[in-house]
């Protein structure tokens, strides 16, 4: 971040260890820019919802600092806490409430004033307005996500955590969701959340932050990312079975698949140049014939997965 | 103060009370009778007068300690263990509420429901017998004491209790006893000494001593030192509480 005046929340130093022994969280850092979406992508057990839970005042930390709007989340956290809104990863409901009744407790438990005009606006906006008498468990699952998110937005926060939120939600969900966080966007909202899913990471957010086994690996403006470490790979199908790559050869660092008959090269797309045309040259003169060439573009979640292995 | 939380909490309790209202009055109303029908009218025609007190006006304010007490634990302990069993204690926690006006809603509405038991039962008890109350305003006082300090003792065992046999076993192994031996439907004078002096040790029969004081002025004990006694427990209570939150025990790991 260039100026700390855009950020509205600071993490430093920031560890977990649960009771039982295991550090959950090691020494994160994290700076988020106000207005942002950020998408923190890690595997399941990587500390996403216990760092979520250090800033909401679920969990306590072991040390470090935390500070959300200016505030320490502990001497303040009556107006970091007030700021925020929450949509936990489990879908926990208070079965026997009305929907309407349960995000009135909602704002009201988090210090505002009664307004049924707001409710009626998160209501109507999460498709809930007709389902607003109903007794939360007669409520399908996606009908619950929706309940949890209107009642994390009854208090009209300014600072918004989705744990996993698109976990087991279906296509119309997903649609009304990422509708809805791009209009919170507009209002000047920030929006963490949290995925397991990259194509989520790659559709909705600015920023991706990768953790795994509790620290921080990198964060990444997403168009960044994906072209710093977005490697392509072209795959030459050969004619004829190829035993060794031959001396000519190996400047290119060659890949040859166990039959002989493919040879993969790696290239960077940010480069110069990519060596394609040097390489089809040297492979003419050493009388490597092929039948085929196709190139991919690696994905966020290749990236991912490369990123993951190498932390490990 | 966030009086918005406070209220919250309070309304929402009160409405997990209002689904079961029926049950709420009815249940009380028919075990009240049940009490004054079985010892009131049945024992109570072969005893004579405890102190200058039909025995079935003489049971009145063991009967509401009874109910205030088991009910005050009761509501309050299972209103905080719900959600956090269920998991939807993630929103008191992350909400910009403190112990207080956590307290103030929960055992709040705890207490004010056992008083509204206590009340029903005073209503149905009037059926039966003939009431008489000395000091209205120091049996208020006591109800309120009492309500608030069981209510908070039952957030306690709430916040401890990590399953539902653990939120049974103390009401019903320590207060209903505790209830029976202080006095509620006799009076220790009654017991040969030595269970007089044991029963002494009984806090429970502080309460009822101190309550049936406010009503027919006879206690076994000096109403002051049952007053006194009980804000005591309610401070204790409160203290624990306190202590519960700001260490995070078994709320926030
Ligand atoms: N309350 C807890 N007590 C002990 N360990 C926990 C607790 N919550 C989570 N953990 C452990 O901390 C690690 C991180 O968990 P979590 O933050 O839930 O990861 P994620 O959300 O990325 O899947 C996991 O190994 C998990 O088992
Ligand atoms: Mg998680």
């Amino acid at each position: 971040m260039d100026s700390s005046s855009d950020s509205i929340l600071t993490v430093s130093g920031l560890n977990k260890t649960y009771p039982g022994g295991l550090q959950a969280l090691k020494d994160v850092n994290l700076e988020i820019a106000k207005g942002e979406i950020i998408a923190l992508l890690g595997p399941n057990g990587a500390g996403k919802t216990t760092l979520i839970s250090a800033i909401c005042g679920i969990v306590k930390p072991t040390s470090g600092t935390v500070t959300v709007a200016g505030h320490d989340i502990q001497r303040d956290f009556r107006k970091t806490r007030s700021i925020i809104g929450l949509v936990p990863q489990e879908l926990t409901t208070d079965s026997f409430e009305s929907v309407l009744n349960t995000l009135a407790f909602s704002r009201g438990l988090f210090g505002r004033a009664p307004d049924p005009q707001h409710l009626e606006k998160v209501l109507k906006d999460l498709s809930l307005w007709d389902k607003k008498d109903n007794m939360i468990m007669t409520l399908s699952g996606g009908m619950k996500r929706r309940v949890l998110i209107a009642k994390a937005l009854a208090h009209e926060p300014t600072v918004l955590f989705l744990d996993e939120p698109t976990a087991g939600v279906d296509v119309s969900l997903r649609k009304d969701m990422w509708n809805i966080v791009r209009e919170l966007k507009e209002q000047g909202v920030t929006i963490i959340l949290t995925t397991h899913y990259i194509e989520e990471a790659e559709e909705i957010a600015d920023r991706v932050g990768v953790i795994n086994n509790g620290e921080i690996i990198l964060v990444e403006e997403k168009q960044h990312l994906m072209s710093k470490l977005g490697k392509k790979q072209l795959t030459l199908e050969l004619c004829d079975a190829l035993a060794t790559i031959p001396e000519a050869l190996q400047q290119y660092e060659l890949n040859l698949a166990a039959d002989g008959l493919q040879l993969t090269y790696t290239f960077n797309t940010q480069g110069e140049r990519t060596g394609i045309t040097a390489l089809l040259d040297d492979l003419k003169l050493a009388g490597i014939e092929f039948r085929d060439l196709n190139t991919t573009q690696s994905s966020l979640e290749d990236i991912f997965v490369t990123l993951v292995q190498q932390s490990s | 103060m966030n009086y918005y939380a406070v209220l919250a909490i309070y309304k929402f309790e009160m409405a997990r009370t209002k689904r079961t209202l029926v049950q709420s009055i009815v249940a009380p109303v028919i075990t009240t009778s049940l009490y004054f029908i079985v010892f009131g009218a049945a024992i109570g025609s072969r005893i004579a007068e405890v102190e200058g007190v039909s025995y079935g006006a003489f049971i009145v304010p063991g009967l509401i300690m009874l109910n205030l007490l088991t009910h005050s634990i009761s509501n309050a302990s299972f209103g905080i263990y719900f959600p956090k069993f269920v998991g939807t204690v993630y929103e008191m926690l992350s909400a910009p509420v403190s112990t207080i006006e956590v307290v103030l809603g929960y055992v709040g509405a705890a207490a004010t429901k056992s008083i509204m038991l206590g009340i029903i039962i005073l209503i149905t008890a009037s059926f039966f017998i003939e009431l008489r109350i000395a000091h209205p305003l120091i049996m208020m006082l006591f109800v309120l004491l009492t309500a608030g300090s069981f209510s908070l003792l039952g957030f306690i065992l709430g916040i401890w209790a990590d399953n539902f046999e653990k939120l049974s076993v103390v009401p019903m192994l320590l207060i209903t006893p505790l209830v029976f031996l202080g006095g509620s439907f006799y009076s220790t004078d009654m017991l040969p000494p030595l269970w007089q002096s044991i029963s002494l040790f009984n806090p429970v029969l502080y309460l009822v001593s101190g309550l049936r004081w406010s009503f027919y002025e006879i206690a076994e004990v000096n109403v002051l030192v049952s007053l006194f006694g009980v804000l005591a427990f309610m401070l204790s209570c409160l203290g624990v509480v306190l202590y519960m939150f700001h260490t995070g025990y078994k709320l926030r790991s």
